[in-house]
Protein backbone atom coordinates (compact mmCIF):
# COMPACT_ATOMS: atom_id res chain seq x y z
CA UNK A 1 0.00 0.00 0.00
CA UNK A 2 1.25 3.25 -1.22
CA UNK A 3 2.37 5.94 2.09
CA UNK A 4 -0.42 8.72 2.94
CA UNK A 5 1.21 11.31 1.18
CA UNK A 6 2.05 15.00 3.17
CA UNK A 7 2.81 18.61 2.00
CA UNK A 8 4.11 21.84 3.33
CA UNK A 9 4.07 25.25 3.01
CA UNK A 10 5.42 28.37 4.65
CA UNK A 11 3.39 31.62 3.90
CA UNK A 12 3.66 34.69 6.28
CA UNK A 13 5.92 33.48 8.88
CA UNK A 14 9.64 32.57 9.85
CA UNK A 15 10.02 29.26 9.07
CA UNK A 16 10.24 28.12 12.81
CA UNK A 17 7.06 25.84 12.97
CA UNK A 18 9.28 24.01 10.10
CA UNK A 19 12.12 23.95 12.10
CA UNK A 20 10.52 22.85 15.10
CA UNK A 21 8.67 19.68 13.03
CA UNK A 22 12.50 18.80 11.89
CA UNK A 23 13.03 19.45 15.85
CA UNK A 24 11.03 15.66 16.67
CA UNK A 25 14.82 14.36 16.11
CA UNK A 26 15.31 10.90 15.73
CA UNK A 27 11.51 10.56 15.56
CA UNK A 28 11.55 11.84 12.03
CA UNK A 29 13.26 8.54 10.73
CA UNK A 30 9.52 6.86 12.09
CA UNK A 31 7.77 9.85 10.66
CA UNK A 32 9.92 9.29 6.61
CA UNK A 33 8.67 5.46 7.01
CA UNK A 34 5.30 6.66 7.87
CA UNK A 35 5.04 9.10 4.74
CA UNK A 36 5.60 10.39 1.94
CA UNK A 37 5.86 13.77 1.44
CA UNK A 38 5.22 15.76 -1.00
CA UNK A 39 5.00 19.24 -2.35
CA UNK A 40 6.65 21.04 0.51
CA UNK A 41 10.18 23.17 1.41
CA UNK A 42 11.22 20.30 3.15
CA UNK A 43 11.94 18.63 -0.11
CA UNK A 44 11.66 21.69 -2.37
CA UNK A 45 9.01 20.08 -4.53
CA UNK A 46 7.33 22.72 -5.94
CA UNK A 47 4.20 21.77 -7.51
CA UNK A 48 1.58 18.82 -6.27
CA UNK A 49 1.89 15.42 -7.94
CA UNK A 50 -1.79 14.22 -6.89
CA UNK A 51 -3.71 14.39 -4.15
CA UNK A 52 -1.96 14.61 -0.90
CA UNK A 53 -3.62 12.98 2.37
CA UNK A 54 -1.97 16.08 5.47
CA UNK A 55 -1.31 19.32 3.82
CA UNK A 56 0.21 21.19 6.84
CA UNK A 57 0.07 25.39 6.32
CA UNK A 58 2.58 27.81 8.33
CA UNK A 59 1.83 31.44 8.80
CA UNK A 60 -0.40 33.87 7.84
CA UNK A 61 -2.27 34.97 5.13
CA UNK A 62 -0.89 38.34 4.05
CA UNK A 63 -0.61 38.30 0.40
CA UNK A 64 -2.15 37.49 -3.22
CA UNK A 65 -0.08 34.47 -3.50
CA UNK A 66 -0.41 32.75 -0.09
CA UNK A 67 -4.13 33.32 -0.71
CA UNK A 68 -3.66 31.09 -4.08
CA UNK A 69 -1.35 28.85 -1.87
CA UNK A 70 -4.13 28.23 0.37
CA UNK A 71 -6.63 27.47 -1.80
CA UNK A 72 -5.10 25.16 -4.27
CA UNK A 73 -3.82 23.45 -0.64
CA UNK A 74 -7.58 23.30 -0.08
CA UNK A 75 -7.88 21.90 -2.96
CA UNK A 76 -5.00 19.24 -2.71
CA UNK A 77 -5.27 17.77 0.62
CA UNK A 78 -7.77 15.89 2.34
CA UNK A 79 -6.95 17.43 5.55
CA UNK A 80 -5.97 20.74 6.56
CA UNK A 81 -3.89 21.27 9.94
CA UNK A 82 -2.66 25.18 10.26
CA UNK A 83 0.35 24.84 12.50
CA UNK A 84 1.86 28.23 14.54
CA UNK A 85 0.34 31.06 15.79
CA UNK A 86 0.79 33.00 12.75
CA UNK A 87 -1.61 30.92 10.75
CA UNK A 88 -3.87 30.59 13.81
CA UNK A 89 -3.92 34.35 14.66
CA UNK A 90 -1.84 36.40 12.39
CA UNK A 91 0.81 36.38 14.98
CA UNK A 92 3.72 38.93 14.66
CA UNK A 93 2.93 39.97 10.91
CA UNK A 94 -0.47 41.01 11.84
CA UNK A 95 0.97 43.64 13.94
CA UNK A 96 0.51 45.43 10.50
CA UNK A 97 -3.27 44.72 10.63
CA UNK A 98 -4.01 48.08 12.96
CA UNK A 99 -1.97 50.16 10.46
CA UNK A 100 -3.48 50.99 7.12
CA UNK A 101 -1.86 48.89 4.05
CA UNK A 102 -0.93 52.32 2.37
CA UNK A 103 1.11 53.68 5.50
CA UNK A 104 2.46 50.29 6.03
CA UNK A 105 4.23 50.54 2.21
CA UNK A 106 5.14 54.33 2.67
CA UNK A 107 6.58 53.54 5.62
CA UNK A 108 8.76 51.41 4.74
CA UNK A 109 9.51 52.19 1.23
CA UNK A 110 9.48 56.12 1.69
CA UNK A 111 9.61 57.54 4.81
CA UNK A 112 11.68 54.84 6.77
CA UNK A 113 14.98 56.46 8.44
CA UNK A 114 17.12 54.09 6.14
CA UNK A 115 14.85 54.82 2.80
CA UNK A 116 17.46 56.98 -0.25
CA UNK A 117 15.25 57.64 -3.15
CA UNK A 118 12.49 55.11 -2.05
CA UNK A 119 9.86 54.15 -4.70
CA UNK A 120 7.34 51.48 -3.58
CA UNK A 121 7.91 47.95 -5.58
CA UNK A 122 5.19 47.46 -8.02
CA UNK A 123 6.65 44.36 -10.21
CA UNK A 124 4.36 42.12 -11.60
CA UNK A 125 6.53 39.19 -10.23
CA UNK A 126 6.04 40.69 -6.68
CA UNK A 127 3.15 39.28 -5.05
CA UNK A 128 0.66 42.21 -3.79
CA UNK A 129 -0.24 42.58 -0.38
CA UNK A 130 -3.55 42.17 1.31
CA UNK A 131 -5.06 44.84 3.18
CA UNK A 132 -4.26 42.72 6.55
CA UNK A 133 -2.92 39.52 7.17
CA UNK A 134 -5.91 37.03 7.64
CA UNK A 135 -5.52 33.55 9.91
CA UNK A 136 -5.44 30.46 7.33
CA UNK A 137 -9.22 29.68 9.01
CA UNK A 138 -10.57 32.80 8.01
CA UNK A 139 -10.21 31.97 4.45
CA UNK A 140 -9.97 28.71 4.12
CA UNK A 141 -11.47 25.49 6.48
CA UNK A 142 -8.90 24.27 7.99
CA UNK A 143 -9.29 20.89 9.83
CA UNK A 144 -6.85 20.87 12.64
CA UNK A 145 -4.83 23.48 14.73
CA UNK A 146 -1.76 23.13 16.46
CA UNK A 147 -0.79 26.19 18.45
CA UNK A 148 2.68 27.47 19.38
CA UNK A 149 5.40 29.86 18.56
CA UNK A 150 6.42 27.66 17.30
CA UNK A 151 4.34 24.29 18.04
CA UNK A 152 6.50 22.27 20.65
CA UNK A 153 8.09 19.57 18.60
CA UNK A 154 5.56 16.87 20.53
CA UNK A 155 2.63 18.92 19.64
CA UNK A 156 3.65 18.23 16.06
CA UNK A 157 4.20 14.40 16.74
CA UNK A 158 1.07 13.39 18.98
CA UNK A 159 -1.18 15.19 15.54
CA UNK A 160 0.50 13.56 13.08
CA UNK A 161 0.80 9.98 14.08
CA UNK A 162 -3.10 10.54 15.37
CA UNK A 163 -4.43 11.85 12.07
CA UNK A 164 -2.17 8.89 10.27
CA UNK A 165 -3.20 6.19 12.61
CA UNK A 166 -7.27 8.06 11.59
CA UNK A 167 -7.71 8.92 15.39
CA UNK A 168 -8.60 12.07 16.69
CA UNK A 169 -5.78 14.32 17.73
CA UNK A 170 -5.45 15.66 21.15
CA UNK A 171 -2.86 17.74 22.53
CA UNK A 172 -1.46 17.44 25.48
CA UNK A 173 -1.88 19.83 28.20
CA UNK A 174 1.95 20.41 28.23
CA UNK A 175 2.64 20.89 24.43
CA UNK A 176 0.03 22.94 24.35
CA UNK A 177 1.16 26.83 23.72
CA UNK A 178 0.72 29.98 22.13
CA UNK A 179 3.97 30.88 23.10
CA UNK B 1 -30.33 26.70 59.83
CA UNK B 2 -29.65 27.22 63.95
CA UNK B 3 -25.68 26.41 63.61
CA UNK B 4 -24.71 28.51 60.68
CA UNK B 5 -24.42 25.57 58.23
CA UNK B 6 -25.68 25.78 55.37
CA UNK B 7 -25.41 22.97 52.73
CA UNK B 8 -25.54 23.98 48.91
CA UNK B 9 -25.24 20.84 46.26
CA UNK B 10 -22.54 21.52 43.21
CA UNK B 11 -22.68 18.80 40.40
CA UNK B 12 -24.76 16.51 42.76
CA UNK B 13 -21.55 16.61 45.81
CA UNK B 14 -23.15 18.23 48.88
CA UNK B 15 -21.10 20.79 50.00
CA UNK B 16 -20.98 22.44 53.87
CA UNK B 17 -20.60 25.77 54.29
CA UNK B 18 -21.55 29.03 56.08
CA UNK B 19 -24.06 31.84 55.41
CA UNK B 20 -22.42 34.83 54.00
CA UNK B 21 -20.19 33.01 51.42
CA UNK B 22 -20.24 33.23 47.76
CA UNK B 23 -20.95 29.97 45.89
CA UNK B 24 -16.95 30.82 45.15
CA UNK B 25 -15.92 30.65 48.36
CA UNK B 26 -18.15 27.53 49.46
CA UNK B 27 -16.67 25.48 46.31
CA UNK B 28 -12.70 27.05 46.81
CA UNK B 29 -12.90 25.61 50.61
CA UNK B 30 -13.53 22.09 49.37
CA UNK B 31 -11.61 22.12 46.07
CA UNK B 32 -14.30 22.71 43.85
CA UNK B 33 -12.66 24.89 41.31
CA UNK B 34 -14.71 27.37 39.23
CA UNK B 35 -12.90 29.38 36.50
CA UNK B 36 -12.73 32.51 37.35
CA UNK B 37 -11.01 36.04 35.80
CA UNK B 38 -11.75 39.25 37.28
CA UNK B 39 -12.57 37.24 40.80
CA UNK B 40 -9.28 38.27 43.34
CA UNK B 41 -8.73 36.92 46.80
CA UNK B 42 -8.23 40.29 48.24
CA UNK B 43 -10.52 42.24 45.93
CA UNK B 44 -14.45 42.61 46.12
CA UNK B 45 -15.76 40.63 43.92
CA UNK B 46 -17.11 42.68 40.78
CA UNK B 47 -18.87 39.95 38.33
CA UNK B 48 -17.19 41.64 35.56
CA UNK B 49 -16.43 38.97 33.49
CA UNK B 50 -18.85 35.73 33.48
CA UNK B 51 -16.04 33.38 33.31
CA UNK B 52 -17.65 31.72 36.19
CA UNK B 53 -20.49 31.32 35.10
CA UNK B 54 -22.52 28.63 37.18
CA UNK B 55 -26.32 27.98 36.75
CA UNK B 56 -28.18 28.20 40.22
CA UNK B 57 -31.34 26.28 40.27
CA UNK B 58 -31.37 26.35 36.49
CA UNK B 59 -30.21 30.13 36.16
CA UNK B 60 -27.21 31.15 34.82
CA UNK B 61 -25.30 33.12 37.49
CA UNK B 62 -21.86 34.53 38.47
CA UNK B 63 -20.48 31.72 41.31
CA UNK B 64 -18.13 34.84 42.39
CA UNK B 65 -20.88 37.14 43.97
CA UNK B 66 -23.72 34.60 44.09
CA UNK B 67 -24.19 33.93 47.94
CA UNK B 68 -24.85 30.92 49.28
CA UNK B 69 -28.08 29.95 50.80
CA UNK B 70 -29.91 26.37 51.83
CA UNK B 71 -29.82 23.73 49.11
CA UNK B 72 -28.98 25.57 46.05
CA UNK B 73 -28.32 23.18 43.62
CA UNK B 74 -25.50 24.71 41.56
CA UNK B 75 -24.06 22.91 38.01
CA UNK B 76 -20.18 23.95 37.06
CA UNK B 77 -18.44 21.27 35.53
CA UNK B 78 -20.79 20.14 33.33
CA UNK B 79 -20.08 20.28 29.21
CA UNK B 80 -22.82 23.00 28.46
CA UNK B 81 -20.95 26.08 30.68
CA UNK B 82 -17.24 24.79 29.68
CA UNK B 83 -18.79 25.74 26.17
CA UNK B 84 -19.88 29.08 27.33
CA UNK B 85 -17.09 29.99 29.38
CA UNK B 86 -14.52 29.04 26.17
CA UNK B 87 -17.08 31.45 24.04
CA UNK B 88 -16.40 34.10 27.09
CA UNK B 89 -12.62 33.48 26.86
CA UNK B 90 -12.41 33.33 23.00
CA UNK B 91 -13.78 36.75 22.59
CA UNK B 92 -11.74 38.40 24.81
CA UNK B 93 -8.76 37.22 22.65
CA UNK B 94 -10.26 38.58 19.74
CA UNK B 95 -11.83 41.86 20.87
CA UNK B 96 -8.07 42.64 21.48
CA UNK B 97 -4.61 41.90 20.52
CA UNK B 98 -3.12 39.10 21.96
CA UNK B 99 0.32 38.10 20.40
CA UNK B 100 1.19 36.04 23.24
CA UNK B 101 4.45 34.93 21.61
CA UNK B 102 5.97 38.44 22.77
CA UNK B 103 4.45 39.11 25.97
CA UNK B 104 5.61 39.37 29.69
CA UNK B 105 2.72 37.89 30.68
CA UNK B 106 2.99 34.62 28.72
CA UNK B 107 3.28 31.52 30.68
CA UNK B 108 1.78 33.81 33.77
CA UNK B 109 -1.11 34.92 31.98
CA UNK B 110 -4.07 33.36 33.55
CA UNK B 111 -6.44 34.55 30.37
CA UNK B 112 -3.65 32.23 28.69
CA UNK B 113 -4.22 29.76 31.50
CA UNK B 114 -8.10 29.66 30.97
CA UNK B 115 -7.72 29.58 27.25
CA UNK B 116 -5.80 26.48 27.86
CA UNK B 117 -7.45 24.70 29.95
CA UNK B 118 -10.59 25.35 27.72
CA UNK B 119 -8.30 23.60 25.21
CA UNK B 120 -9.15 26.62 22.87
CA UNK B 121 -6.79 25.98 19.56
CA UNK B 122 -7.68 28.63 17.44
CA UNK B 123 -11.22 31.09 18.35
CA UNK B 124 -14.07 30.35 16.07
CA UNK B 125 -14.71 34.59 15.87
CA UNK B 126 -12.85 36.39 13.70
CA UNK B 127 -9.83 38.66 15.01
CA UNK B 128 -11.11 42.38 15.11
CA UNK B 129 -7.33 43.97 15.41
CA UNK B 130 -7.75 47.23 16.95
CA UNK B 131 -6.03 49.58 17.01
CA UNK B 132 -5.04 50.41 20.32
CA UNK B 133 -1.95 52.59 21.78
CA UNK B 134 0.54 51.80 24.87
CA UNK B 135 1.49 53.96 27.53
CA UNK B 136 4.89 52.97 28.69
CA UNK B 137 5.19 56.82 29.58
CA UNK B 138 5.56 55.64 33.50
CA UNK B 139 9.16 55.27 34.57
CA UNK B 140 8.87 51.69 35.99
CA UNK B 141 5.12 50.11 34.66
CA UNK B 142 3.42 50.34 30.88
CA UNK B 143 -0.18 49.67 30.85
CA UNK B 144 -1.10 47.97 27.44
CA UNK B 145 -4.50 48.02 26.59
CA UNK B 146 -4.12 45.69 23.99
CA UNK B 147 -4.37 43.19 26.35
CA UNK B 148 -6.88 44.57 28.69
CA UNK B 149 -9.86 42.07 29.43
CA UNK B 150 -11.67 45.39 31.62
CA UNK B 151 -11.75 42.94 34.70
CA UNK B 152 -11.25 46.25 37.17
CA UNK B 153 -8.80 44.19 39.16
CA UNK B 154 -6.68 47.45 38.84
CA UNK B 155 -9.56 49.50 39.35
CA UNK B 156 -10.50 48.31 42.49
CA UNK B 157 -6.90 46.98 43.65
CA UNK B 158 -6.04 50.49 43.85
CA UNK B 159 -8.65 52.00 45.08
CA UNK B 160 -9.30 49.85 48.17
CA UNK B 161 -5.68 48.03 48.88
CA UNK B 162 -3.45 51.51 47.38
CA UNK B 163 -5.95 54.01 48.44
CA UNK B 164 -5.05 55.67 45.49
CA UNK B 165 -7.61 55.37 42.58
CA UNK B 166 -5.13 55.46 39.91
CA UNK B 167 -7.31 53.70 37.43
CA UNK B 168 -11.18 53.86 36.61
CA UNK B 169 -13.80 52.99 33.56
CA UNK B 170 -14.48 55.19 30.95
CA UNK B 171 -16.78 54.44 27.86
CA UNK B 172 -19.34 52.07 27.39
CA UNK B 173 -19.87 48.88 25.71
CA UNK B 174 -17.79 48.19 22.80
CA UNK B 175 -15.62 51.55 24.27
CA UNK B 176 -15.52 50.60 27.52
CA UNK B 177 -11.94 51.38 28.43
CA UNK B 178 -9.70 51.51 31.14
CA UNK B 179 -8.51 54.80 32.50
CA UNK B 180 -6.21 56.25 34.10
CA UNK B 181 -6.68 59.48 36.88
CA UNK B 182 -4.63 62.03 35.03
CA UNK B 183 -4.68 64.73 31.96
CA UNK B 184 -2.85 62.70 29.94
CA UNK B 185 -0.98 59.41 31.27
CA UNK B 186 0.58 56.96 33.60
CA UNK B 187 3.34 58.95 34.39
CA UNK B 188 1.64 61.66 36.15
CA UNK B 189 0.04 59.48 38.45
CA UNK B 190 1.09 57.68 42.00
CA UNK B 191 0.92 54.73 41.04
CA UNK B 192 4.21 53.32 42.32
CA UNK B 193 5.84 49.84 41.07
CA UNK B 194 5.20 48.50 44.23
CA UNK B 195 1.68 49.00 44.59
CA UNK B 196 -1.19 46.01 44.27
CA UNK B 197 -2.90 47.39 41.19
CA UNK B 198 0.69 47.08 39.56
CA UNK B 199 0.82 43.59 39.92
CA UNK B 200 -2.73 42.13 40.11
CA UNK B 201 -3.57 42.15 36.11
CA UNK B 202 -4.53 38.93 35.14
CA UNK B 203 -2.84 40.06 31.83
CA UNK B 204 0.10 41.58 30.34
CA UNK B 205 -1.97 44.52 30.22
CA UNK B 206 -0.07 46.44 33.13
CA UNK B 207 3.14 45.09 33.74
CA UNK B 208 6.41 45.95 35.82
CA UNK B 209 9.18 47.03 33.29
CA UNK B 210 11.83 45.00 33.40
CA UNK B 211 10.68 41.98 35.04
CA UNK B 212 9.39 39.95 32.11
CA UNK B 213 10.69 37.08 30.76
CA UNK B 214 12.43 36.10 33.95
CA UNK B 215 11.45 33.04 34.20
CA UNK B 216 12.59 30.43 31.86
CA UNK B 217 9.94 28.51 29.58
CA UNK B 218 8.77 25.05 31.11
CA UNK B 219 8.91 26.84 34.33
CA UNK B 220 6.26 29.31 34.22
CA UNK B 221 2.87 29.14 36.69
CA UNK B 222 0.99 27.48 33.99
CA UNK B 223 3.78 25.72 31.65
CA UNK B 224 3.21 22.14 33.28
CA UNK B 225 -0.38 22.58 35.37
CA UNK B 226 -3.63 23.59 34.33
CA UNK B 227 -4.87 26.50 36.26
CA UNK B 228 -6.79 25.51 38.99
CA UNK B 229 -5.21 22.68 39.70
CA UNK B 230 -4.14 24.29 43.45
CA UNK B 231 -7.55 24.72 44.28
CA UNK B 232 -8.48 21.61 43.24
CA UNK B 233 -5.64 19.73 45.22
CA UNK B 234 -7.33 20.47 48.34
CA UNK B 235 -10.01 17.74 47.50
CA UNK B 236 -7.30 15.30 46.74
CA UNK B 237 -5.24 16.20 49.53
S1 LIG C 1 -2.06 38.99 28.00
FE1 LIG C 1 -2.04 36.75 28.11
S2 LIG C 1 -3.35 36.09 26.43
FE2 LIG C 1 -2.80 38.23 26.05
S3 LIG C 1 -0.96 38.17 24.78
FE3 LIG C 1 -0.26 38.25 26.91
S4 LIG C 1 0.03 36.09 27.48
FE4 LIG C 1 -1.25 36.11 25.65
S1 LIG D 1 -5.60 46.62 32.99
FE1 LIG D 1 -5.48 44.50 33.70
S2 LIG D 1 -6.38 44.57 35.76
FE2 LIG D 1 -6.99 46.45 34.72
S3 LIG D 1 -8.99 45.98 33.81
FE3 LIG D 1 -7.44 45.59 32.24
S4 LIG D 1 -6.96 43.42 32.43
FE4 LIG D 1 -8.02 44.02 34.32
S1 LIG E 1 -14.96 35.84 38.22
FE1 LIG E 1 -17.08 36.02 38.52
S2 LIG E 1 -17.70 37.42 36.98
FE2 LIG E 1 -15.52 37.37 36.79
Amino acid sequence: MAKPKVATTHMAGCFGCHMSLLDIDERLVQLIELVDFDKSPIDDIKRFTGPVDVGIIEGGCSSQENYEVLKMFRKHCKVLVAVGECALTGGIPAMRNTVPLKECMEEAYLKGPSVVDGVIPNDPDIPLMLDKVYPVHEVVKIDYFIPGCPPPADAFWQVLTALLAGKEPVITYEALKYD
Amino acid sequence: MSNGKITIYVDDVEVTTEAGKTIMEACDAVGIYIPRLCYHKDLVPAGHCRVCTVKVNGKPTNACTFPVQEGLVVENDTDELKEFRRHVIEMLFVEGNHVCPYCEKQGNCELQALAYRFGMLAPTYPYLYPKIEVDATHPDVYIDRNRCVLCGRCVRASRDLDGKSVFGFVGRGKGKRIAVNAEHSLSETQLQAADRAAEICPTGSIVVKRTGYRVPYGKRLYDKEPIGSDIEAKAKG
